[in-house]
């Protein structure tokens, strides 16, 4: 199809504070009917939202963080995370969600979504996008 | 005459946690609620912010956030929701940080 | 309209999805079927538990797209398409399996 675009949603805000990281979640999976090059990129506190081990049951809201993990399933599989981000929060990819995708056509097998990038190498990749969301 | 200080943004997003702790006096302390509990976690930036002051985060938001104790700054006590309101009564005022 | 269950009342909203997934049992889908005149086979069952066990996983209802996919994989290749899917569930097997397995519409359904 010629129609395809690339979209980006750029996620900058914590989980659980504002609605913003629900609400781009659930964007990200209507959207992903349309059948678009979909990426998404975590930087500045958006990084928190793919934290592993979240608990909400003692603040009522609804735990979405498990909803990450169903991205692959939706052919989400360009997930970005700057590194930049996660070293200030001392944060490093092993607290994070591990997030994989399977390739129908190499036998399910498992790939990894996420991709540890640099502020500059994000850069390049918002430069070649066409489409670009923000929450 | 002592304050609670109450934060509930991020150190990383807002300057809520910055303003808090020029306006912490001797005996006052500081409670991290919601967002505000990402600046205990140790290793990140904002951290040293809080070291040595008389902080206390509330528990449901870290673990909500995926927090684990052993993640705090050494010194930082975790309280539950009637922590809060036994903090709120033994300070004189609540100062929210909003 | 609340729907009766072997004499226990459970809250749907307005489209007829139950209020609370928490207090779903089987009888809820047996009574949403007869409802619709449908006879639940085990092949509605295993769509049902199927996206019973979706959700549990992902605390999401999957987009039809992602069901059939999914169901491919799982129960084979005769059953992930949706021309058997909406066979079993003639209203769409996301909006009606989903509301048989007590899960909230599925998202990016109108």
């Amino acid at each position: 199809m010629s129609n395809i675009k690339k979209f980006m949603y750029v996620n900058r805000r914590a989980p659980y504070g504002t609605i913003y990281a629900w609400e781009s979640l659930e964007v990200v999976l209507i959207g992903a009917a349309f059948e678009q090059d979909v990426s998404l990129a975590f930087i500045d506190d958006g990084v928190y939202q793919l934290v592993k081990g979240q608990d909400t049951a003692g603040i009522g809201m609804k735990n979405f963080s498990p909803t990450y993990a169903a991205l692959g399933d939706y052919e989400v599989t360009k997930i970005y995370v700057e590194k930049e981000s996660l070293e200030e929060r001392g944060l490093t990819l092993d607290d994070l969600q591990h997030l994989v995708w399977e390739d129908e056509d190499d036998d399910w097998a498992e790939k990894d979504s996420i991709r540890l990038v640099s502020c500059a190498e994000l850069a390049q990749v918002f430069a070649e996008q066409e489409v670009m969301f923000n929450f | 005459m002592s304050i609670l200080h109450l934060v509930n943004k991020s150190p990383y997003e807002r300057d809520s946690l910055d303003t808090a702790v020029d306006y912490m006096l001797d005996g006052d302390t500081m409670l991290l609620i919601e967002d505000g509990v990402y600046a205990a976690m140790s290793g990140g930036k904002a951290a040293s912010k809080i070291s040595g002051m008389k902080v206390s985060v509330l528990g449901p938001d870290l673990a909500a956030r995926g927090i684990s104790e052993e993640k705090l700054v050494d010194g930082v006590t975790v309280v539950d929701y009637a922590g809060f309101v036994d903090l709120v009564e033994s300070n004189d005022k609540v100062q929210s940080w909003l | 309209m609340p729907i009766e269950v072997n004499g226990k009342t459970f809250e749907t909203d307005e489209e007829g999805y139950l209020a609370n997934i928490n207090e779903w049992e089987p009888g809820v889908a047996e009574v949403m079927a007869k409802e619709d005149e449908l006879e639940l086979t085990s092949e509605h069952w295993d769509i049902i538990n199927f996206l019973r066990e979706y959700y549990e996983e992902y605390q999401i209802a999957p987009a039809v797209r992602v069901l059939t996919k999914a169901v491919s994989k799982k129960l084979g290749k005769d059953k992930g398409n949706s021309k058997y899917l909406y066979g079993l569930f003639p209203y769409g097997p996301g909006k009606q399996a989903c509301r048989y397995a007590g899960l909230p519409k599925p998202t990016g359904c109108v």
